[in-house]
């Protein structure tokens, strides 16, 4: 037999590969923000489409350009960028000027992403990294929210805010809640797009229903708890729920690859310990939303709860590795 | 409820449709067959037979030295023209006794059939196993007599049968299973009365109905035997799983599945040990898969050990194109070859050639770990790929070993799941190597 053997590929086993990747994880992610996208612009008008799509190509092009400046292999194409710029625009407030919102994309991928070395070695999730920093140079544009379905950019209290000043009667009804048909961020009002959203993910595998089911969880028994002590109703919990930014933050932030921990013990850790920072927060902290600092702060201790809650190794009865 | 499994693992597409209804073919013995003296895990063979000798098929041509080995013998009858270093699928060159063949298969005296094996001693079925040179033909090919022999304080409570067979397009199991089912059981009765407190388990994958049909029936009779069905998932037929998923039990870490009273054999090894106990016909051919898309005949073929690649590609109508990829056992754990000049060992269990148009030929560029967790959660191990990678990737060997890398079977999950195409296990082996070696190993590429 003639010797046609050559040029063979000589590489180490497996020689079979699932058809998962990290471009089509991106695009799963994408996809599963497209019901709330569509609500964003069926609630706030073509404006936050407007925002969304200058987000996504102002991160795109930052990354572009520090990557560039960085020497590092451009990596535009595998969608994590346009993924972070579609993230924080859904967590702006609809009347956000276009140049804020471009800042805070920038902003997002640089401080939030580049100078850590690009995708997987952040520490803190980039979208939420943006939207801190917007809310600290631009607190009074980061806070003006305007009633969905409006013809002008009418300014209102978000249910959050209602809630946290006892204002319990002007609140909107849990179906508004729900659907997303009250004010507050681009794309977290409809807890219903979300939750699509959030189960395609499941879904395709991409994310593990363990944060967002945890995190959830947490925040549901906590504002029990604190409703039945208050008398508040039943319905107490699900306010909390449905508004600001937690069904986006438990399904999209939280789940972020890089910043959640890589064990299954951890992640459920990290869920839980963000409803109780997200709770604190919106309960007896200064501020009304408690989502994106709780991702942030939890986003530091990751390492630890990674190093702390090592899966038992089979076979082994002590729990490995132990750390010096 | 038991569930016949374990924890972890993936879902691969089995790709088994092109081979798994197509029976076994006796292939013909090629013009030359060149013979390890190393098929086994442990101690090469000392060569017994010279240049110019005359030799019988079945007749040993390199004897054991020490317990840990196992006799070779010539699959042939023909006349030794030399002794010459092939390459073996792991990579190593081994010297193989070359054997011209005459074609006329004269067997060898001491292969005659065995007056009465019911009534054979655990010793002398023992002796028959470790003189017919039987290993461990699933791929690790640990000597087959070692492993019936645990030390005494052991309690061998289970034989395990490992029909699972779970790496995509290998069927070679599957057809034995369904072809040679009566052997199989008789080796697994013979196994069994080596290790007298032992019940004996068959356990097959729940994509083989046909086999499961067939043992079912068979084993209406057996007391002693029963049948295993397990969910497909790989990787199932790894020792280690395996065991777990039939009894629950986990072999410690570092240690052999005597720890926890069992014995794992592969199907094929059974039907081996039936021929060897009641013929005397030691271990000179084997069943495997030659497929892929790079092969104009996908087929099982039952092939004489020491054939060359090149000749069973021969057999099987050719490549279709040009091969891109050749793989010896299977596409999870098999070795990508170099070249077709390497002869078929006792751990064969197939032959995988892709062409240029297969997915299998490519690789995807390696990107930095996205810490997505994929890996940490199809790990059978519980143990964390992606960082002990990355401390392989750096050099930092205490640190993998802290990772328990040594723990890792290798199975290739991990890399299977990996969206940013990371070569776990690649790095993982590198550690296990530094590991094992005390810091002695090859020098690190990945170190300047």
């Amino acid at each position: 037999m003639e010797n046609t053997n050559n040029n063979l590929l000589i590489a180490s086993s497996p020689h079979i590969h699932s058809s998962n990747s990290l471009d089509l994880a991106m695009r799963d992610v994408l996809l599963a923000l497209l019901p709330a996208v569509f609500a964003a612009i069926l609630f706030f008008g073509l404006h936050s489409f407007l925002v969304i799509t200058v987000c996504a190509i102002s991160a795109v092009f930052a990354e572009f350009v520090a990557q560039k400046i960085m020497k590092r292999t451009v990596s535009i194409s595998d969608g994590s960028a346009a993924l972070t710029g579609v993230l924080l625009a859904l967590c702006l407030p609809p009347s956000i000027p276009l140049w804020i919102a471009a800042i805070g994309a920038i902003s997002a991928i640089i401080i939030g992403k580049q100078v850590f070395g690009g995708l997987g070695h952040n520490i803190f999730n980039p979208a939420h990294v943006g939207r801190a920093i917007l809310l600290a140079s631009w607190p009074v544009a980061m806070t003006t929210w305007t009633l969905p379905m409006a013809a002008d950019a009418i300014a209102s209290a978000t249910p959050l805010a209602l809630m946290k000043a006892n204002n319990f009667a002007e609140l909107p009804s849990l179906a508004s809640m729900f659907l997303g048909n009250i004010s507050g961020s681009i794309g977290e009002t409809s807890a219903l797009a979300l939750l699509l959203g959030g189960a395609y993910l499941i879904w395709r595998g991409q994310i593990d229903w363990k944060i967002p089911a945890s995190y959830l969880g947490t925040v549901a028994i906590l504002t029990s708890i604190y409703g039945a002590i208050n008398g508040l109703g039943v319905i107490y919990p699900f306010y909390h729920l449905f508004s600001g930014g937690l069904m986006i933050g438990a399904f999209f932030m939280a789940t972020d690859w890089v910043t959640s921990p890589i064990t299954k013990k951890g992640r459920l850790i990290f869920g839980i310990c963000l409803g109780i920072l997200t709770v604190l927060i919106r309960l007896k902290g200064g501020l009304n939303e408690g989502v994106c600092y709780s991702i942030l702060i939890m986003n530091m201790a990751t390492p630890l709860i990674d190093r702390y809650s090592k899966a038992r190794i089979f076979g082994k009865k002590r729990k490995e590795p132990k750390h010096e | 409820m038991k569930k016949n499994s374990f924890f972890g693992g993936v879902h691969i597409d089995a790709h088994k449709e092109f081979t798994n209804t197509l029976s076994i073919i006796t292939a013909p013995a090629p013009k030359t067959v060149y013979i390890p003296l190393s098929q086994h895990i442990g101690v090469p063979c000392q060569p017994i037979v010279k240049i110019g000798d005359e030799v019988k098929m079945g007749q040993m041509v390199g004897e054991s030295r020490g317990f840990v080995s196992i006799p070779v013998h010539s699959s042939v009858s023909g006349r030794v023209t030399g002794i010459q270093r092939k390459p073996t699928a792991n990579g190593r060159f081994v010297d193989c006794i070359v054997i011209q063949n005459d074609f006329e298969d004269t067997l060898y005296e001491s292969i005659i059939a065995t007056e009465e094996p019911d009534k054979l001693t655990a010793k002398e079925i023992l002796e028959k196993i470790t003189n017919s040179g039987v290993a461990g033909m699933g791929g690790a090919t640990f000597p087959t007599h070692v492993k019936l022999s645990p030390p005494p304080d052991k309690n061998i409570e289970y034989i395990i049968l490992n029909g699972i067979e779970c790496e995509p397009f290998l069927t070679a199991d599957h057809r034995i299973l369904v072809e040679r089912s009566e052997k199989i059981l008789q080796g697994l009765i013979y196994l069994l009365k080596t290790q007298p407190l032992a019940k004996g388990l068959i356990a097959i994958e729940d994509n083989k109905p046909d086999a499961i049909q067939i043992f079912s029936r068979l084993l209406e009779k057996q007391q002693n035997i029963s049948l295993v069905i397990c969910p497909e998932k790989y990787p199932q037929g790894s020792e280690k799983q395996l065991i777990y998923a039939c009894l629950e039990r986990e072999v410690p870490a570092g240690g052999l599945p005597s720890d926890v009273g069992v014995i794992v054999q592969n199907v094929g090894t059974a039907a081996a040990i039936t021929d060897a106990v009641e013929q005397n016909m030691p271990l000179i051919e084997r069943v495997l898969t030659i497929n892929g898309n790079g092969i104009a005949k996908p087929q099982n073929l039952s092939v004489r050990i020491g054939t060359l690649y090149s000749d069973l590609v021969e057999l099987a109508g050719g490549f279709i194109a040009s091969p891109s990829i050749v793989i010896s056992g299977g596409l999870m754990m098999g070795t990508a070859v170099f070249t077709l000049d390497i002869p078929v060992t006792k751990g064969t269990s197939g032959i995988l050639v892709f062409n240029d148009s297969s997915p299998f030929a490519k690789r995807e560029r390696e990107r930095d770990c996205a810490r997505c967790a994929k890996c940490v959660d199809v790990c059978p191990m519980s143990l964390e790929p992606s960082s002990i990678a990355a401390y392989a990737r750096k050099g930092r060997w205490e640190d993998a070993e802290r990772f328990e890398a040594i723990s890792c079977v290798e199975c290739g999950s991990c890399a299977f799941v990996c969206p940013c195409q990371i070569p776990l296990v690649q790095y993982i082996r590198l550690a296990k190597q530094y590991i094992t070696s005390k810091g002695q190993g090859p020098t690190n590429p990945l170190v300047k």
